[in-house]
């Protein structure tokens, strides 16, 4: 028999090897996602969710958790610190949150947990100094994308009459339907050589990003209000799809209409009548470069208002923003998007050039004046000629 | 029959049902293309996994027991307090209307009027649902309902006009509260000394009120039959008006509770349906106090638990709530069952 030392040494020969290679072998990079709307909404949150299977692809070994319904209504009684604990325990080192309803959450969430990054979408808290110093936020200029849609929308309507299908109100969506409504007067007076007066720019408000029965007015309702009401495009600035599957039920029925929706890629498939094209995001190229800054240590904070690529407002590795064309966009619309596309990104045309007035009157560009970033992040009001509350009344 | 064997006959229909809603939603899972011995453990795990975990099952499990201690008040005389609901919308109201002027901070001592703020509110709600009952006779549970919608209503009105946060309409919430007037939390948990106390104390205070005073007698009186307690001058309105006065009391705790301890803000799921979750765990208890904390901790850890089912097993949560809906359902189908059972016998 072999003494018990010789024994102990011969096991822990053969468990040491197994235990260094384990050592060894790198525990792999997860990061997670917090989606506000189902993983599947072909709006905002899927849109989020494909750039996650996006670095998943480009980075083999990295891993998404996500969560989605991150929202008090479809989550009773769960708040997001709590469900940031839940991905931390998971060993995540990064954490996407993707929805502005997140803000307060995420600064609570990120200086509870300094050793985790947290990207907070949509947000400013780096701007206004409210951000911990692990939190950082990005977006992407829509406001090309809805430009365009706008631009689409004027010329293709027949009565001069746009809805627009607003979520809640707040800086981000002002910006974003004045941004629509200055393409869609730039379409009207340029293109079709027709007063602005006769262009009529409705915005009706649902109350949040999508609908939660009881609690927001129905989005399916505002958008059937709108083409009963003679409006013949809807332009939407909600998370989910409601202005084109409404914008389908009427052509059904006879009428002619037509809707562009927002967000996501994909969303024009099914309402091949109706889906004049869709400006969505490409979270895909922000989010990979986030998960490798924090992987390789050099994560730095800041605030990113991410563009689209002039060269090819589509390409999936480099562009934030992009339009696609959908199926039932003329073909003279086509190629005077197009034209307005290359103005944009030459330079050549900018709607933000005043003089541009707030709703109410007052100034927000004068002669000759361009925006500033911040002046078109941080709008006060909609614009003069668009009907619509700018603010809460 | 003795206390105790009548404990243990609740009990067993408790284990009864388990066992029943067990095999449903093994059923259920199976349907779905799930694990079930993996769900289950997954699902029970979450709630109870780590220190972190139990802190969060014991935040979910203060609202209900809270609410559930409310019912059993309101439940002695009698009363389908269906109303709860709204009763702990009114609480939240009240007390996020009662902090709105500290909006810069302040003591801690602030805190103590919130609650007193959230417990009138509730009450008062409550006492308008007695009142349609008593003077009005309209039935507690139509009109609950109606001040239930009556109360979301009043909550959207508030969040999306007179306290809106500057410049946004949203349906997202009020502006959050100072961090000075957030209930303070056990180091890195979730969960808040003073709601839990609370919570305690409630329960506490309810299985004292029932069983050893005369009120909670009285109450009971009432409940078994009305006429009879006419008679014997027990003034069975006024003891229903109060039953509702306490139950709305604890209802609007735990509805003021949610803001300053879990939420620092006012949000139209405010109530996060602890209110109907509480009907379902007194009708489970068979309104025995005894059984009202046991039952509470499971539901909580099942809705705790649940959010690992689309981390893990890219399961949908809503699973928890067909396990609670199911469970509920099979107490009633045990009882039915006893109940044919013991009359099947009877004929004999």
């Amino acid at each position: 028999m072999l003494p018990r030392i010789l024994r102990l040494s011969l096991v822990l020969l053969f468990i040491l090897p197994f235990g260094c290679a384990k050592k060894a072998e790198e525990k792999p990079f997860t990061f997670g996602l917090l989606l506000v709307g189902p993983y599947n909404d072909r709006g905002w949150s899927q849109a989020h969710y494909d750039a996650g299977l996006y670095v998943e692809r480009k980075l083999p070994g990295v891993k998404m958790i996500y969560l989605d319904k991150v929202n008090p209504a479809d989550r009773p009684g769960l708040t997001l610190p709590q469900l940031v604990d839940d991905l931390a325990s998971k060993g995540v080192r990064l954490i996407i949150a993707n929805s502005d309803d997140m803000k307060d959450g995420v600064r609570e969430a990120a200086k509870q947990h300094p050793e985790i990054t947290f990207i907070h979408v949509s947000g400013d808290d780096v701007i206004t100094g409210r951000a911990p110093a692990n939190l950082g936020n990005i977006m992407g200029r829509m406001e090309y994308g809805k430009m365009m849609a706008g631009f689409v929308a004027a010329l293709t309507t027949k009565t001069g009459k746009i809805g627009y299908l607003g979520p809640l109100i707040n800086e981000e969506t002002r910006r974003l339907a004045a941004s629509a409504y200055l393409g869609a007067s730039y379409a009207w007076q340029k293109i079709r050589k027709k007063p602005l007066k006769e262009l009529k720019f409705k915005v009706s408000w649902i109350g949040f990003w999508f609908n939660i029965p009881g609690v927001t007015a129905d989005p399916t309702q505002v958008a059937n209000r709108f083409y009963d009401g003679g409006f013949d495009v809807v332009i939407s600035g909600i998370d989910t799809t409601e202005a084109v599957v409404v914008a389908t039920q009427k052509r059904k029925a006879g009428r002619e209409v037509w809707a562009i929706p927002y967000d996501y890629k994909g969303a024009c498939e099914g309402a091949d009548e109706v889906c004049l094209g869709v400006p969505y995001f490409n979270w895909g190229p922000a989010y990979l470069a986030k998960v490798k800054a924090v992987k390789d240590g050099n994560w730095k904070q800041g605030w990113e208002w991410n563009g689209p690529d002039w060269n090819d407002i589509n390409n999936e590795d480099t562009s934030a923003v992009g339009f696609f064309n959908g199926p039932a966009i003329s073909n003279e619309v086509a190629e005077e998007l197009a034209g307005f596309v290359t103005g944009l990104a030459t330079g050549e045309i900018n709607v933000f050039q005043g003089p541009i007035f707030y709703q109410d009157g007052s100034p927000f560009l004068l002669a000759g004046e361009t925006a500033t970033d911040e002046k078109i992040w941080y709008m006060s009001q909609l614009l003069q000629g668009m009907e619509g509350a700018s603010s809460p009344k | 029959m003795l206390p105790a064997a009548r404990l243990g006959l609740s009990l067993g229909r408790l284990a009864a049902s388990l066992f029943l809603s067990l095999v449903f939603t093994t059923l259920i899972l199976l349907i779905a293309g799930a694990p079930p011995i993996d769900t289950f453990i997954i699902l029970f795990a979450g709630g109870l996994g780590s220190v972190a975990k139990l802190a969060q099952t014991m935040s979910v499990w203060i609202p209900l027991v809270l609410c559930s201690s409310a019912l059993l008040l309101a439940f002695a005389p009698g009363l389908w307090n269906i109303g709860i609901e709204g009763q702990i919308i009114l609480g939240a109201i009240f007390a996020t209307g009662f902090l709105r002027p500290f909006a810069e901070g302040g003591s801690p001592l602030i805190l103590v009027g919130a609650l007193l703020a959230g417990m009138i509110g509730g009450s008062l709600w409550a006492y308008i649902a007695g009142v349609l009952k008593t003077w009005g006779r309209v039935h507690e549970i139509f009109g609950g309902l109606g001040l239930n919608f009556v109360a979301l209503g009043l909550t959207l009105w508030l969040i999306f006009g007179p306290w809106r946060r500057p410049g946004v309409a949203s349906m997202s919430g009020t502006e959050p509260l100072h961090p000075s007037l957030w209930l303070q939390e056990f180091k890195g948990l979730s969960l808040n000394p003073v709601s839990l106390a609370l919570a305690l104390v409630a329960i506490g205070l309810v299985i004292y009120l029932l069983r050893s005073t005369r009120w909670g007698l009285s109450l009971k009186a009432v409940g078994q039959n009305p006429d009879a307690a006419l008679l014997f001058g027990l003034k069975p309105n006024k003891r229903i008006l109060e039953s509702m006065l306490a139950c709305g009391a604890l209802a609007g705790l735990a509805g003021a509770l949610q803001v300053v301890g879990v939420y620092h803000r006012l949000l139209p799921a405010i109530s996060s349906n602890y209110g109907y979750t509480a009907l379902l765990v007194t009708m489970l208890a068979s309104f025995r106090p005894q059984l009202i904390p046991p039952i509470c901790f499971f539901f909580a850890l099942l809705n705790v638990g649940s959010i690992q089912l689309p981390l893990q097993l890219k399961l949908d949560s809503s699973l928890s709530g067909v396990i609670q809906g199911v469970l509920v359902l099979s107490v009633f189908l045990v009882h039915g069952l006893e109940g044919r059972f013991r009359l099947g016998r009877k004929k004999e």
